[in-house]
């Protein structure tokens, strides 16, 4: 089955690799990795999704413990969490065919945050599942995906859980501004509120 | 203060201008920390060979009171660490320059780390304005040494070598133990920062946020302790690195378990012991295969039921519960499912268990391994009629009578280890120094200087075979600059032994490979200056033994052995624990009276 790992790591070169070279070492294939800041200075989070068998996760879980440099790892596959991914897709359109795109982008929640003569670019954010629902709709419609990148998946518990180690380590969680996107304020109302049984 | 790594003082050994560099801040360029952190760390061996991007190192060596031995290939160093490690249990040290020298290092570290050895690798590296560019003797060497370190650093900033190395020292024998590398650019050796021992240490150790071992665990291995009727404990080299051996003892006998014993852990319960069955698994004596098999709950301390203790996994003691108890929680169920898992310090989790544990009767089941063990014994190999051959088995056993089981027995790799571990009657702890997870051929001569280092009171014997030997035997000049005592045994049967027994099982004895030409090893050791002897006949087994322990240097014995024979019992591949191939009628190791 596929198991979702958060770890949070220290903020130190080659750290990655050690936690990538653990599920090689395994045999464990990776479907996605995100990295990213997190509300600690320092500290990295690494959200790992791999397909496992479901008895080898705790031996997954207990070999990232054994990296040094590994603070935290939680399992959030076995939890309430809230799973997201981002993806930009670069679709083939000219004028005429910009409406329905648009309206595509519509029913799904993205955004077009790009317009070229011969292209637009849609950002869509979501479970993977609703990703893949518009890719395989763009494809059913005969339009062309120029270019896809997408993020990888982040997860978060829902409710009051935080970080063990960090709160043992009395660091009080906080957002720093700087870690806002820059443009949020100029986005359109998140209402992503339907993708959280996800 | 410096502390060895047994944690005790080691002030003694420092004059007052050493003594001064702990207690206040001093400026030292990298080469002095490195040699200063180690003496801190209580060094006082390291085994090395100097290159380019390691000679600041070199340079400063002189000022510290660390001995260094001179190897003659890096592969020796990490083995000579190994062995140094493992025979005191203290952390070993290997120094190397960078390139060829830290790749030379690689199958040493891994023995290492499949062994869960505490070392710590020194190498040097090209300047950090040059990292990256292929720069002559570049290697990535952490990144080589990823899988098969604990841990390793690159290091290219002074100030960071004293923290960098002190958390290896805290690593490398913290938890499980492991090896750990400390790759130092030549410029952070060159250049100089205030080194502060005190404000380099680690942080603490943090144990492994999935240990346990509650009082409701603790409850239900005791529920299992007292009902069974067929127990047997597994002991395993976590013992010695937990230094548990009395509270496992203290175990076996009140409540009257027996114990058998992996390779690594033969060491770890008296073999005179009556309670000791002797070695488990694919070479283990069919009692205590039986044992397992027939037992109705193993407790399993300090092993990681290895494929060549289990046989096939779907056969292994099949009506037994199994308790765990282990410091790693990546190895609770990882090859066999257990009933209870004690994940923690073995000795802290038997000193919780002990003081609850009732007294039992164990006397029917000993009764009933002591029946197999009659059954199978066998018989003292030197009562049996000398028909001109000499098998290793007698030698073994004769080493094993002539030094009272207290020597360091350093083995190599393949059939003498295996016959080493069934004839050698082991009664002190760590007196076996051997490779069991890697199985690293060359591995005996050098961890055997390694051990004669860390222990240089104790009696050392090498016990190699003809194929092992010559892959590191040029370290017998080394034990002669170091002006060593090692006694070498060689079992030397013209074979690569233990491959061509599987070839002659298991390929139709179709020899491809393991015919081995060696040279007249009694005149490779003349020509370094070392005494030898040849052995053809058992009556003269004895008497080159003695000559050996009497000889005031190192002593080599090349024993020419019977050339087709094979270790017994052996369980086939994939066959089940108790689905052993036992030992041939026609041998003169036989196993039962009616059959000699």
């Amino acid at each position: 089955m596929l198991h979702t790992f958060v770890a949070l790591v220290e903020d130190k070169t080659g750290l990655l690799s050690r936690v990538t070279s653990l599920f090689r070492r395994l045999n464990v294939n990776i479907t996605s990795l995100t990295v990213g800041g997190t509300e600690t200075a320092g500290v990295s989070r690494t959200t790992i999704v791999a397909e496992a068998a479901d008895d080898r996760a705790p031996r997954i879980m207990a070999s990232l413990y054994k990296l040094e440099g590994v603070l935290e790892v939680d399992n959030v596959g076995r939890h309430s969490a809230v799973v997201r991914e981002l993806a930009l897709l670069k679709i083939a359109a000219s004028q005429k065919t910009r409406s329905d795109l648009f309206q595509l982008a519509e029913v799904f929640r993205a955004r077009i945050v790009d317009l070229a003569p011969e292209s637009l670019m849609m950002e869509i954010t979501g479970s993977a599942s609703k990703i893949e629902g518009l890719v395989q709709i763009l494809l059913e419609g005969n339009y062309r995906i120029l270019e896809m990148a997408r993020s990888g998946r982040m997860a978060m518990r829902r409710g009051h859980h935080t970080s063990r180690v960090l709160e043992a380590l009395g660091d009080t969680p906080r957002v720093e501004p700087t870690m806002l996107a820059g443009d949020r304020k100029h986005d359109a109302p998140d209402l992503m509120a339907e993708d959280d049984q996800a | 203060m410096a502390m060895d790594n047994s944690g005790k003082t080691n002030l003694n050994s420092l004059n007052s201008s050493e003594a001064a560099l702990y207690s206040q801040p001093t400026r030292l360029t990298g080469a002095e920390t490195v040699w200063a952190t180690m003496v801190g760390e209580g060094v006082r061996d390291v085994f090395g060979y100097p290159g380019g991007a390691i000679l600041p190192v070199y340079d400063a060596l002189r000022k510290f009171p660390i001995r260094h031995i001179l190897v003659r290939h890096e592969q020796g160093a990490a083995h000579m660490a190994d062995g140094y490690a493992r025979a005191s249990g203290r952390v070993g040290v290997a120094v190397a320059t960078s390139g060829p020298g830290a790749t030379n290092l690689v199958t040493g570290i891994a023995t290492a780390m499949l062994d869960s050895i505490p070392m710590v690798c020194v190498t040097g590296q090209v300047s950090s304005k040059v990292l990256g560019t292929d720069a002559f003797q570049e290697i990535d060497i952490t990144g080589i040494t990823l899988p098969i370190t604990k841990h390793n650093y690159l290091v290219s900033r002074t100030e960071d070598i004293a923290p960098a190395l002190r958390e290896a020292f805290r690593i490398a024998k913290s938890g499980r133990p492991g090896p750990v590398l400390v790759d130092i650019t030549k410029d952070a050796q060159q250049n100089s920062a205030i080194f502060d021992f005190a404000a380099a240490a680690p942080a603490p150790y943090r144990p492994h946020p999935m240990l346990s071992a509650d009082s409701a665990a603790i409850r239900e291995a005791l529920e299992l302790l007292r009902t069974a009727k067929r127990p047997v404990i597994l002991a395993g080299q976590g013992i010695l690195h937990s230094r548990a051996m009395e509270q496992v003892r203290a175990l076996a006998e009140r409540a009257q378990i027996p114990v058998a014993c992996t390779l690594l852990g033969l060491t770890a319960f008296p073999a005179s012991h009556p309670l000791n069955l002797g070695m488990m698994g694919m070479h283990g004596e069919s009692w205590v295969n039986h044992a397992i098999q027939q037992a109705d709950l193993l407790i399993a301390c300090g092993m990681r039921f290895d494929d060549r203790v289990t046989g096939s996994l779907s056969t292994y003691a099949q009506n037994a519960k199994k308790i765990h108890i282990e410091i790693d929680p990546a190895e609770i169920n990882k090859n066999v499912h257990v009933d209870v898992a004690l994940v923690g310090d073995l000795k802290e989790i038997l000193e919780t268990l002990l003081p609850l544990m009732p007294k039992r009767d164990g006397s029917a089941w000993l009764r009933t391994i002591s029946t197999m063990k009659g059954d199978a014994s066998v018989h003292d190999i030197q009562q049996l009629p000398d028909n001109g051959h000499l098998y290793a088995a007698h030698v073994i056993n004769d080493i094993w009578r002539e030094t009272g089981g207290d020597a360091i027995i350093v083995t190599d790799v393949g059939q003498h280890q295996m016959w080493e571990a069934q004839y050698y009657k082991h009664e002190q702890p760590r007196s076996l120094v051997t490779s069991g997870g890697l199985g690293t051929m060359g591995f005996a001569l050098p961890a055997a200087i390694g051990a004669k280092v860390a222990c240089p009171d104790k009696e050392v014997w090498v016990v190699a075979g003809d194929g092992g030997f010559q892959m590191t035997s040029a370290e017998l000049s080394t034990i002669v600059q170091e002006q060593l005592k090692i006694n070498i045994a060689i079992v030397n049967n013209g074979y690569l032994g233990m491959v061509r027994q599987w070839q002659e099982k298991f390929y139709d004895k179709n020899y491809e490979g393991t015919p081995l030409l060696s040279p007249d090893f009694v005149k490779l050791a003349d020509a370094h200056g070392i005494q030898g002897t040849h052995v053809r006949h058992r009556a003269e087994v004895i008497s080159a033994v003695e000559t050996a322990r009497q000889h005031p240097g190192t002593f080599l014995i090349d024993f020419h052995v019977e050339q087709e024979d094979s270790v017994y019992p052996m369980i086939p591949p994939g066959a089940a624990l108790h689905e052993m191939i036992r030992r041939p009628k026609q041998s003169p190791l036989v196993e039962t009276a009616t059959e000699i």
